[in-house]
């Protein structure tokens, strides 16, 4: 019993990972490009809706679209700033132009609301389901019902509508892509527009079951985003949400079993094992390219 | 309908394109051809703005392409078959036609246009379902034609349509290259197949190295005595 309230604490944070790695490979599919500010626009969201409740009084239910349209609008336009000006450079760059992203946004952070750490209010109530002995926690129950939904949106969206088949398009051969009258770079934005949004989704989760902000919050769960990304296969959207489940279940595992200190070694350790088997992750696709 | 004038291209200090100028009109088939690397693939992509030309003009009714962004272009009646094919390879057959009816609005016409697509290219019709990718290399090629056919084009760009096909395909391929023209469309093909290429073509041109050395109608070519040498086996 207790083996399966740890598994759904593991689903639980492995929802979270899930979502987080959804904006990662979207954007690397689509982009081809990892971007690894990714996780400073969680931290970003989670001020966002920090404030939105704190200061500005607003109930949850308002407090998540406020940091989803603040989010959105800011993944766009570093986009369009900082990464569209990069569109023939080679991937060296816009990596490291990704990474002096991700350092600016901590320490606009640091200055615009200081390094000392915030406390996140309660959002979800402490309650939790009882199934005869196994209680999950409703926090638990709202950020695995959140992550499916999000999956299912997500899928229908990008299998089942003409913007979605657009997206595919752009995906596999940008240049016949325009040859269709696709506006490639208008693709673009929408991913990043959509993993950002994610992103601030996820953010309120994360504070939900840690309550702390501060600038670096978003480095940590991007990391491991990333790191379920390539577990899953990047590129794949269903390999980022195979990815970040397992590997949520896995740190929460060995947290449990093995060791608080080592879970993070453990997480990392598992993926190294993935990519020396099988390179392009559970769900990837063999690279081939056709001469 | 097309007309280009002194178009340069240059790939950083290599000059691909050389200033070349011709023309296309109304419901002929031009034939640019050539040898590998004598530029005809990069003025396809000039023109449908998948690269920018240095200098010079591409004019498409009037208007002046090169400074009109690129995914707008197939929206003025100019469609591109990409050579090497290009079909979306995890996409549908299907999907992979919708695809070329991006930006068009009407359902009806859209339906419409499938199912002429479907009689021009029946095994599309019975693989619709079926990954792009799982096609032999002559279906992807009708895959790419019929895509193109999908935007409903005034003039249809032919980058190397029979490039890897076996010859009854070529013949196949060809054949139904006159029949889109003779329902209308407009059409400049790029061919290393001369000899197939100059026997539809109204009107011909040979680039050489980035320049025009030769043009005629494409009958004249087939007998010129340098254009047999050089590209039809003497």
């Amino acid at each position: 019993m207790r083996f399966l309230s740890y598994l759904m604490s593991g689903l639980g944070l492995g929802s979270v990972y899930a979502i987080i790695a959804l904006g990662y490979t979207m954007v690397y599919g689509i982009a081809k490009m990892l971007n690894f500010a990714h996780g400073d626009i969680i931290m970003i969201g989670a001020y966002v809706s920090f404030f939105a409740l704190t200061r500005f009084g607003l109930p949850v239910l308002a407090a998540v679209p406020a940091a989803m349209a603040v989010c959105t609008v800011l993944g766009v336009l570093i986009e369009r700033m900082a990464y569209k000006p990069l569109r023939q450079a080679t991937s060296l760059s816009v990596l490291i132009t990704a990474i002096g992203v991700s350092y600016f946004l901590q320490n606009a952070a640091q200055i615009l609301w200081s390094s000392s750490t915030k406390v996140f209010p309660a959002v979800i109530s402490n309650g939790a389901l009882q199934l005869g002995e196994l209680s999950i926690s409703y926090l638990t129950l709202v950020t695995i019902l959140t992550c499916v939904v999000v999956m299912v949106c997500l899928t229908l969206f990008i299998n089942h509508t003409k913007t979605g088949s657009a997206m595919r398009a752009c995906a596999e051969d940008k240049g016949a892509a325009m040859l269709m009258g696709i506006n490639v770079n208008r693709i673009i934005s929408l991913t990043f527009a959509i993993g950002s949004a994610l992103a601030a989704i996820a953010a309120i989760l994360l504070c939900a079951s840690y309550p702390q902000v501060f600038p670096t919050l978003g480095s940590m769960p991007g990391i491991k985003a990333f790191t379920a990304a390539v577990f899953g296969g990047i590129g794949s959207i269903p390999g980022a949400f195979v990815g970040g489940l397992l590997l949520g279940i896995i740190e929460i595992l060995s947290r449990a079993y093995i060791s608080t200190q080592l879970s993070d070694a453990i997480v990392f350790g598992v993926l190294v094992v993935v990519l020396l088997i099988k390179p392009t992750g559970i769900l990837g696709r063999k690279l081939s390219e056709k001469v | 309908m097309l007309k280009v004038e002194n178009l340069k291209v240059r790939y950083g200090m290599i000059e691909a394109i050389k200033g070349i100028s011709f023309e296309v009109q109304d419901g002929e088939i031009v034939t640019l051809i050539g040898a590998n690397g004598a530029g005809k693939t990069t003025t396809m992509h000039a023109i449908s703005g998948l690269i920018k030309a240095q200098e010079g003009s591409i004019m498409l009714d009037g208007v002046e392409l090169t400074k009109v962004p690129g995914h707008k272009i197939v929206g003025m009646g100019l469609a591109q078959v990409p050579e090497g094919r290009h079909v979306f390879a995890q996409q549908t057959v299907e999907e992979n036609l919708l695809l070329g009816a991006y930006l068009r609005k009407d359902r009806g016409d859209i339906t419409r246009e499938l199912e002429e697509v479907y009689q021009t290219f029946p095994r599309l019709g019975e693989r619709s379902t079926q990954p792009a990718g799982t096609l032999s290399g002559g279906e992807q090629q009708m895959l790419a034609m019929g895509r193109a056919l999908m935007t409903s084009p005034k003039i249809l760009l032919m980058d190397e349509p029979s490039m890897g096909l076996s010859p009854l395909l070529v013949s196949e391929i060809f054949q139904i290259i006159e029949e889109i023209n003779q329902k209308g469309t407009t059409i400049l093909l790029v061919e290393q197949n001369a000899k197939r290429a100059l026997a539809i073509a109204h009107h011909a041109y040979v680039l050489e190295t980035g320049r025009i050395t030769l043009e005629g109608t494409g009958e004249e070519l087939a007998r010129d005595e340098r254009v047999r040498k050089a590209y039809l086996g003497g």
